[in-house]
């Protein structure tokens, strides 16, 4: 039954030809446990691309600290911070904005990456004409998404120090906290953007994540709003990321913190499932 | 004679048998001629229509964006703003301070996507200016007519934020309607360089992104957007002086709620602009030319 | 089972010990109404250049993705190697080199990297991956061109990396979506003479094309394919001895006259197609059939007489460019 290979060609040692190890090795049909090559092939591209481009990525939240918190917070003044103490304007927007750009991030990374890649690059076929299954690549490009977010978060967080924004070691802990949150957007962005043929589609992206940068409690409060507004707000994914940040930012630790981990937990797995299920159906049809 | 020859050649074949039924084409003397007058209308009109296809992204962006900024930072902001500040904004309120502002950098947002992807586009990607340079259009035209479209965009989307404000009621002025000139003027002003230095790349390596974070976004947040230039310490102030949001958001400011500034200084604006509109005319020309013409 | 349908197994008889790589029986894609690939058979040994033939759309690229197990075929059966490709993608595609109709190179990697990267998606190890990837530069003699952005190659140049790198597995089955189109003669045949090496080397290569002289100058055998079906099996040299003649004249009396000329050539060569802007006589002599139409006092703008090709059987099979 087994076809007998007629060339099987042996190393040096002794042991099967490479191409034979692979042939002989057993797969999923989703997933092939080479997610690492998917990670290897994009800090290749990294690599040879204008790194600058992605260094500078971490600055853009920067210039949002300086300009609303040196600009702005001289007319603001103190604001009440989660442990109900008085902070600074900085230090109250500060971990709010390293949560949207770990949001922003980890969405640009999964959707208009993606997109390219699967429609115009034309890259997941190439790679899914190998071993590779779509599992490999969705971890794969997560991942790197996650490793991007990571090195932005770092900076950011150094920058916090510098202006000397951070009052508590906890504050550290904003870093993973800020992978978190662009794991869940990163795990579901990419399932989404499964389902956008066109740039015009595309561009709804955007209609849902302008107004979630605004309204959740980024700038100012969510006490300003009515309550039925406040409710909505808190169904979404950033303010609940937002909230977790600043809560770590001065080290105010309470159960409501489960809640928002929860959240991004289940946001993934969720994220995760929606994204393997659509990946099986677009390139396995 | 030639022309004669010409002429009656192109009659025939619009009377053969395969084009039965339509109307001849005219003499390619007359298409020239039309063209040398109007050909920078007929490629924007080739830009304009390529864009109804998202033409309801676009109107429903243009409502939406004004929409979530004007209550985000107008109305929720406020709140802190207006509250723990007594006059700090030339006695208007905070959503009619920002209002403005917001209006002319959403030009100018919009400029930094139109002048730079596009442009790529129709050099390298999908080579969209070689077609209509294989017609009597000239290089220069093209690069007007793209221009002329975008400032068609400007207009729409001024005037609905307009509308906009109008709802939030922060357009205290009856000369508020001057702002959408005001924005295509200063959108320009950024696009019109933009174009040029676009149609200089020659190969994508970021470029762009670069432009968004290195540019564009500090002259949104340092050009007196959401606070009054003065609030910022003199070393980052000038970045305000260079940036055509500033000059522009100046300007606003006096027709949509009065601000009082000295004649010479709203003549500096109005210059400033202008001569950011045509030299980056003349520099997009030639690049054009150039370009194209290898 | 459709009439045309050629039944599984015709094995040359002069290969009788070589073993089956690719097995397809009554095998069917259908989107929704659309059938696009409708009860194919096809045994292929190893070691065999075997074709699919047909205009586009007629369901070769559907079958070719079926085999490399990233399209599910709606009904009936397929191995690869023994191996199911729906359920044994992975394992199937290990043994499989592709080449797809567009090249999707990796842009944003260089020309070498290329070859490595794709390697690492095998879960090759990099210890194999060097020396192999620059054995297969030399191959696709693109070795100067190592450190060179893909997006600076010339199109044969892309085709030929394209290639490269789907042997960077070594694979025994190299699947082929019309390798040489859009390429300039020139390209093609540095292609064709690299695809002759592989098969000298016992790769079994399967190949899609719409170009006659691309089948007959690779293939052992080939199938002819038209909207999703097989019209007939065999090789080059007997389908067009089964379905056409030695020669044909081609004429072409402008395009008022062509299709009104059939009737007062009856009688001429074995057979005549009309087409829109020639007229095709078949006949075993062919310069003599283009004596009796000059004999009858027909005077054609252009006449041509050449040996019969693929083509032919094409048009003989599908009939689809038949005017009458």
């Amino acid at each position: 039954m087994s076809v007998q290979d007629s060339r099987t060609l042996l190393t040096t040692d002794g042991g099967p030809h490479p191409t034979e190890q692979v042939r002989r090795r057993k797969y999923g049909p989703l997933y092939s446990r080479n997610a690492r090559a998917v990670v290897a092939r994009g800090l290749m591209a990294t690599k040879s691309s204008n790194w600058t481009v992605m260094a500078s990525g971490f600055l853009e939240p920067v210039l949002f600290l300086v300009a609303m918190g040196v600009g702005l917070g001289s007319v603001v003044g103190s604001v009440q911070g989660p442990g109900g103490q008085e902070i600074s304007y900085s230090a109250y927007i500060a971990p709010a904005l390293l949560a949207v750009s770990a949001m922003n991030g980890a969405v640009y990374d999964s959707t208009w990456n993606v997109f390219f890649k699967m429609n115009f690059a034309k890259l997941y076929q190439g790679m899914l004409y190998t071993s590779l299954g779509p599992l490999d690549v969705a971890i794969g490009e997560i991942f790197l998404a996650l490793l991007r977010g990571l090195l932005y978060a770092t900076g950011f967080t150094a920058v916090m120090g510098m202006m000397g924004l951070i009052t508590s070691p906890w504050a550290l802990l904003m870093v993973p906290a800020s992978v978190l949150i662009a794991f869940g957007f990163a795990s579901f962005g990419m399932g989404i953007t499964s389902f956008l043929k066109t740039f015009q589609q595309m561009d709804w992206v955007n209609f849902v994540m302008l107004p979630m940068f605004l309204f959740s409690a980024t700038f100012y409060p969510l006490s300003v709003y009515p309550e039925p507004v406040q409710w909505l707000i808190q169904a979404m994914p950033l303010w609940h990321g937002v909230e977790l940040l600043r809560q770590l930012s001065v080290g105010s630790f309470g159960p409501i913190m489960l809640v928002h981990v929860g959240y991004y937990v289940v946001m993934i797995g969720l994220g995760l499932m929606l994204t393997t299920g659509r990946l099986r159906s677009l390139f396995l049809k | 004679m030639t022309e004669n020859v010409t002429h009656r050649e192109t009659a025939a074949l619009g009377e053969g048998p395969s084009t039965a039924g339509s109307t001849p084409a005219h003499a390619p003397e007359v298409s020239a001629a039309r063209v040398r007058r109007w050909g920078a209308f007929y490629y924007a009109e080739k830009v304009l229509r390529a864009m109804r296809s998202y033409v309801w992204t676009i109107v429903l962006y243009s409502l939406g964006q004004p929409a979530a900024y004007l209550f985000a930072m107008g109305v929720g902001l406020a709140t802190l703003v207006d509250a723990n500040s007594t006059n700090a904004f030339g006695g208007v309120s905070y959503i009619v301070f920002i209002a403005p502002a917001l209006l002319v950098s959403a030009a100018v947002m919009t400029a930094s996507g139109e002048f730079t992807y596009p442009v790529m586009d129709g050099f390298k990607w999908r080579r969209v200016y070689y077609g209509p340079h294989a017609t009597p259009i000239t290089p220069q035209q093209i690069a007007a007519g793209h221009i002329m479209a975008i400032a068609v965009r400007f207009a729409v989307q001024s005037v609905l934020y307009l509308l906009v404000m109008m709802l939030f009621g922060a357009t205290p002025s009856a000369w508020s309607w001057v702002l959408v000139p005001i924005a295509i003027l200063t959108g320009l002003s950024f696009g019109v360089p933009l174009l040029a230095y676009a149609a200089s790349v020659r190969e994508d390596k970021g470029q762009f992104p670069m432009v968004m974070r290195f540019i564009v976004t500090p002259l949104f947040l340092f050009s007196g957007t959401f606070f009054p230039l003065d609030n910022l310490p003199l070393g980052v102030r000038w970045i305000g002086w260079i940036s055509p949001i500033w000059h522009g958001t100046e300007l606003g400011r006096g027709v949509s709620y009065g601000y009082q500034e000295p004649l010479w200084l709203i003549a500096v604006h109005l210059v400033f602009l202008l001569v950011l509109v045509i030299g980056g005319w003349h520099l997009a020309k030639k690049q054009f030319v150039r370009r194209l013409g290898q | 089972m459709h009439p045309h349908t050629v039944p599984a197994a015709s094995l040359p008889a002069d290969a009788p010990a070589r073993k089956i790589v690719i097995s397809a029986h009554n095998l069917t894609k259908s989107y929704g109404d659309f059938t696009a690939v409708d009860g194919i058979s096809f045994d292929v040994p190893q070691g065999e250049a075997f074709g699919l033939l047909g205009p586009n759309g007629a369901g070769k690229s559907t079958t070719m993705k079926m085999i490399g197990g990233v399209s599910q075929r709606t009904s009936g059966d397929l191995r690869i190697m023994d191996l199911d490709p729906g359920t044994h993608g992975p394992e199937v595609r290990a043994h499989l080199g592709v080449v797809p109709q567009q090249d999707n190179l990796d842009e944003e990697l260089r020309v070498r990297d290329n070859l490595l990267v794709y390697g690492r998606y095998f879960g090759l190890p990099m210890s194999y991956l060097r020396p192999k990837a620059d054995e297969l530069l030399e191959f696709a003699q693109l070795t100067e061109k190592a450190k060179a952005k893909v997006d600076d190659l010339s199109g044969g140049m892309k085709r030929r990396l394209t290639i490269a790198r789907s042997l960077i597995n070594e694979p025994r089955i190299l699947l082929l979506d019309e390798p040489t189109t859009g390429l300039d003669p020139q390209a093609r045949h540095i292609l064709w003479d690299r695809l002759f090496r592989l098969k000298e080397q016992g790769v079994t290569l399967i190949l899609t094309t719409h170009y006659m002289d691309e089948a007959e100058q690779l293939c052992d055998r080939l199938i002819v394919v038209d909207k999703g079906r097989i019209m007939a099996e065999g090789t080059p040299a007997n389908l067009i001895r089964d379905y056409s003649t030695r020669e044909v004249v081609e004429l072409r009396f402008g395009s008022e006259r062509n299709a009104g000329i059939g009737a007062e050539l009856g009688g001429i060569g074995d057979r005549l197609e009309t087409l829109p802007d020639r007229v095709l006589i078949y006949a075993h002599d062919g310069e003599a059939a283009l004596e009796q139409v000059i004999a009858r006092g027909l005077r054609p703008l252009t006449s041509l007489v050449r040996r019969s090709s693929l083509e032919d059987v094409f048009l003989r099979l599908t009939g689809r460019s038949l005017v009458d």
